[in-house]
């Protein structure tokens, strides 16, 4: 059994039993190891993807759950790594020990995808599901708002 | 009774000295070998004029950084106090994580630590003179180079030039520089010509934190490395008796199944195979004593140890307490109860190890080098010479990373299996498996003159020793990890503060600020309650006691201006105050509160007075305050971990529910210019926004809770 799907922009043949998580073939199988195993039960958010443009916690979507879609990883963000949001990422100096942030910039970057001029309360609801044992909550909201701006000024 | 107890004895006998802070002197010249370094390695020879330093002949340049990145920012403001004297800017540098070695010892600790919120105490002259001695040896090669007077000599941004526009590159004149003596007292920067130091500087690490490259443990490939799975005891403490792998050895991806002191691990060729296989064990445990323990019971045990056992004394007593409050015109008595809490840091415990024949190599996340090394080469007979040890990013520390039970079973999976494995435990595994925030009863009891002023103060803490489990710190002994802040800068004229140390059965690790959570936490809900007993306002009832503490009255004065102290607020709000001092820095906090629709505390906002002394980079300070403030206010509101039957019953994030987004609370931070010496800033705020949040709650509903968590539950109750 192979399941075959595109990271990243890629086409890609995973070979991992058809129920694994997508998080683990993205990790150990392709070598992408930004996204990361926080809880393995969606409560932590550290394991968000794209799927299809929409943010999914990877270590609940099981390999064959993609099949002949496009996944995004952190990886995928932009090229140079200059996503407004990771240059207000470093701008803010969000990350603390960092280990969350690739789930916090992917479900940020599917919330500016759909609304880049979100108010608290859409900043709430969007990443209120991404934990941060660091407490980089309010660098994370201020970042998101000002690559929410950068967006608006390029649009 | 634990593998720690490894630790070299002079580790152990200087970290028991640990709360005096002293400067150990160096020891320089010595080169180590090039750990890691993979740029500096490609860059042809590299020399090594101290511990610290290490330059190429291209004029790369690599600090070695003893202290780990979990997040408090020390690979950029190690760098920086060693770069500030080496006269050469960030973007010049590499950082490398120092192995372990004596010279890289954090001579608060006695090890090579990081914790207690010491690297930059530990480092303030240490790295600075490393970076001088440096600067100083290139300038004397230059200077012998050139047959000139070092004095005409100026290092800067990685040159070094001289009379009639002489150049010579630091790599250039690395080789001689090295082969040159040590200077044992190189002359230091005055602070006010400072350009790194002390100036908001941004973070070595965050450009691989956002891309997707920052490697920490749980990322780490070893060519031919396995994957394992590890099945642990339900109870903290019990055996393996017998198991069935039948199943799992069937499974795809198995490579084996083997049994070791903690457990029976699962070795596959991924780690979901091996994570799959293991749920399919059969193991038979014997659960051992731990099977007895509940929650509950600790706390009532601990509480019965504070009325019976002969206490430790904290600090001199002053005055005659007894007399004191037999002639006070009020006696105020209070008890404080802290639960157990869980580290949980995000990234789950993990190591890599590579056993083989008498050599081993050990990559990942740890708190402490030295520990690592000691108890690997203990549980599996060979010589911590033979260990190599690559630190990581932790994802994560808390505290938790101090404990070295996953280093170990790492290694002795690669071990029975003759290849490389990486160990990671599952987030169930981490909760149920934790070194645990031990359970604390204070006690305390005041008196009070006829005008409410306190005329006497009897603390008692009971709780236990993580210094006992850990570094065999011996019975009936003060443990300064439990005494932290138990005695508050108030001017109290007569005065007694008792410890009583009671082993409550779990196992129990340092938590982020350790004993500042329980005693100030007391100290402070309990001077709130001495105001209200005198009828007098709580900041000014504690500025009335700080006469001749500047330091403590002026963090207090400004965090009350900040918030705006005694102006009126929004309906259905209130506001708290709580002052401290921990880790020489002094901090005072305020929290406005409200109680939501659910009758949940919600924290808008809390203000922060800090003087920390001197800062190294002010940005990182205010990202450990916003940070700590989050990861006290979890505890102060929301989790905590339970026992029944020995089980741990919280075991994931949705039972132990860390602050999200959406309670964050806004954090203003005034930040005192101060030129004492440096303070540590990881953790106080951390034990800080406990008591104000709980002020404040009673100041707005009436209500005193003096246990944690403060719940809607306990809010009803009370």
């Amino acid at each position: 059994m192979s399941v075959q799907f595109k990271i990243n922009g890629k086409p890609v043949t995973a070979q991992a039993e058809t129920d694994t998580p997508l998080l683990w073939v993205i990790r150990d199988e392709l070598g992408l190891t930004g996204t990361k195993f926080g809880c393995g039960a969606a409560l932590c958010g550290a394991c968000t993807v794209h799927v299809n443009g929409q943010p999914a916690r990877s270590c609940q979507t099981p390999l064959s759950a993609v099949a002949g879609k496009s996944v995004a990883t952190v990886e995928g963000l932009a090229k140079t790594a200059n996503h407004p949001l990771q240059v207000a990422w470093l701008k803010h100096e969000v990350p603390q020990c960092g280990y969350c942030q690739s789930g916090q910039l992917m479900s940020a970057a599917a919330l500016l995808a759909r609304n880049n001029n979100p108010s608290d309360a859409d900043i709430d609801a969007a990443m209120s599901g991404n934990l941060c044992r660091c407490g980089t909550y309010n660098r994370v909201r201020a970042a998101i708002k000002d690559a929410g701006a950068m967006m608006r000024n390029k649009a | 009774m634990n593998h720690q107890q490894t630790v070299a004895n002079t580790s152990r006998r200087a970290f028991l000295k640990t709360s005096t802070a002293a400067t150990g002197g160096l020891i320089m010249g010595v080169s180590l070998p090039l750990l890691g370094a993979g740029a500096a390695q490609a860059a042809g020879t590299v020399h090594t004029p101290n511990a610290w330093v290490h330059i190429a002949d291209d004029n790369r340049i690599t600090l070695m950084v003893a202290r780990s990145e979990m997040g408090q920012g020390v690979y950029t403001s190690m760098s920086m106090l060693i770069a500030e004297e080496l006269n050469v800017g960030l973007k010049q540098v590499q950082v490398v994580a120092a192995p372990p070695a004596a010279v890289y010892v954090n001579a608060l600790l006695g090890a090579q630590i990081t914790g207690g919120s010491t690297s930059v105490r530990d480092g303030w002259d240490k790295l600075r003179v490393a970076g001088a001695q440096v600067r100083q040896m290139l300038l004397q090669a230059a200077a012998n180079q050139w047959g000139v007077d070092v004095a005409s000599l100026k290092a800067d941004q990685g040159m070094v030039t001289g009379p009639s526009g002489r150049k010579a590159s630091y790599g250039q004149l690395a080789e001689a520089a090295a082969k040159l003596p040590v200077p044992e007292k190189p002359a230091l920067k005055d602070p006010k010509d400072f350009v790194l130091v002390g100036k908001r500087t941004k973070r070595i690490d965050t450009p691989a934190k956002v891309n997707g490259t920052a490697e920490f443990g749980i990322d780490v490939k070893l060519p031919g490395m396995v994957y394992a799975s590890l099945a642990q005891c339900p109870v903290i403490g019990g055996k393996v008796l017998s198991f069935d792998a039948a199943q799992a050895k069937s499974l795809p991806g198995v490579i084996d199944v083997v049994q070791i002191p903690d457990g029976v691990a699962v070795v596959a060729a991924s780690w979901w195979q091996a994570k799959k296989a293991r749920d399919t064990l059969t193991i038979q445990w014997d659960e051992g004593a731990g099977a007895q323990l509940s929650s509950e019971g600790m706390i009532n045990s601990t509480r019965a140890a504070a009325a019976s056992a002969k206490p430790i004394e904290i600090a001199k007593p002053q005055g005659d307490v007894a007399a004191a409050l037999k002639g006070a015109a009020k006696v105020v008595e209070a008890e404080y109860v802290q639960p157990l809490q869980a580290h949980v840091p995000l990234e789950p415990m993990n190591f890599t190890a590579h056993v083989t024949g008498d050599t081993i190599l050990l990559v990942g996340p740890t708190q402490f080098q030295q520990g690592a090394q000691g108890a690997v080469a203990a549980a599996l007979g060979v010589k911590p010479e033979a260990i190599t040890l690559k630190t990581t990013y932790l994802g994560g520390g808390f505290g938790r990373r101090l404990e070295l039970d996953f280093i170990v079973q790492a290694a002795q999976i690669s071990k029975a299996v003759n290849k490389p494995v990486k160990l990671v435990w599952t987030r169930e595994d981490d909760f149920t498996h934790d070194f645990y925030r031990p359970v604390a009863v204070n006690q305390l009891k005041a008196g009070l003159d006829a005008s409410g002023k306190p005329v006497a103060m009897h603390f008692k803490v009971a709780s236990q020793s993580v210094t006992q489990r850990a570094f065999g710190l011996p019975a009936n002994t003060l443990d300064p990890f439990m005494a932290e802040a138990s005695v508050p800068g108030y001017n109290i004229p007569n005065t007694q503060h008792d410890l009583v140390i009671h082993d409550a059965g779990l196992r129990v690790g340092y938590w982020r600020a350790v004993s500042h959570n329980m005693n100030a936490f007391a100290n402070e809900s309990f001077i709130d309650e001495l105001a209200l007993a005198a009828g007098q306002d709580p900041y000014r009832y504690r500025l009335s006691l700080l006469e001749g503490k500047p330091r403590f009255a002026n963090v207090l004065k400004l965090a009350a201006e900040k918030a705006g102290w005694g102006r009126p607020l929004a309906k259905g709000r209130a506001r708290g105050i709580a002052l401290m001092e921990g880790y020489d820095t002094y901090m005072a906090q305020v929290a406005e509160v409200s109680l939501n629709d659910a009758g949940e505390v919600h924290v808008h906002r809390v203000t922060v007075a800090v003087d920390p002394g001197h800062m190294v980079n002010p940005d990182t300070v205010e990202a450990q305050i916003q940070s700590s403030i989050v990861f006290g206010m979890g505890a102060a509101l929301k989790h905590q971990i339970t026992l029944e039957a020995g089980r741990v019953q919280q075991t994931n994030y949705n039972t132990f529910q860390p602050v999200r987004m959406f309670e964050a609370p806004k954090v203003d931070i005034v930040l005192v210019q101060s030129q004492e010496k440096p303070g540590g800033i990881g953790e106080p705020a951390t034990a800080v926004v406990g008591p104000a949040i709980a002020n404040a709650v009673a100041a707005l509903t009436g209500k005193r809770i003096r246990r944690l968590p403060i719940t809607a539950e306990a809010l009803k109750q009370a």
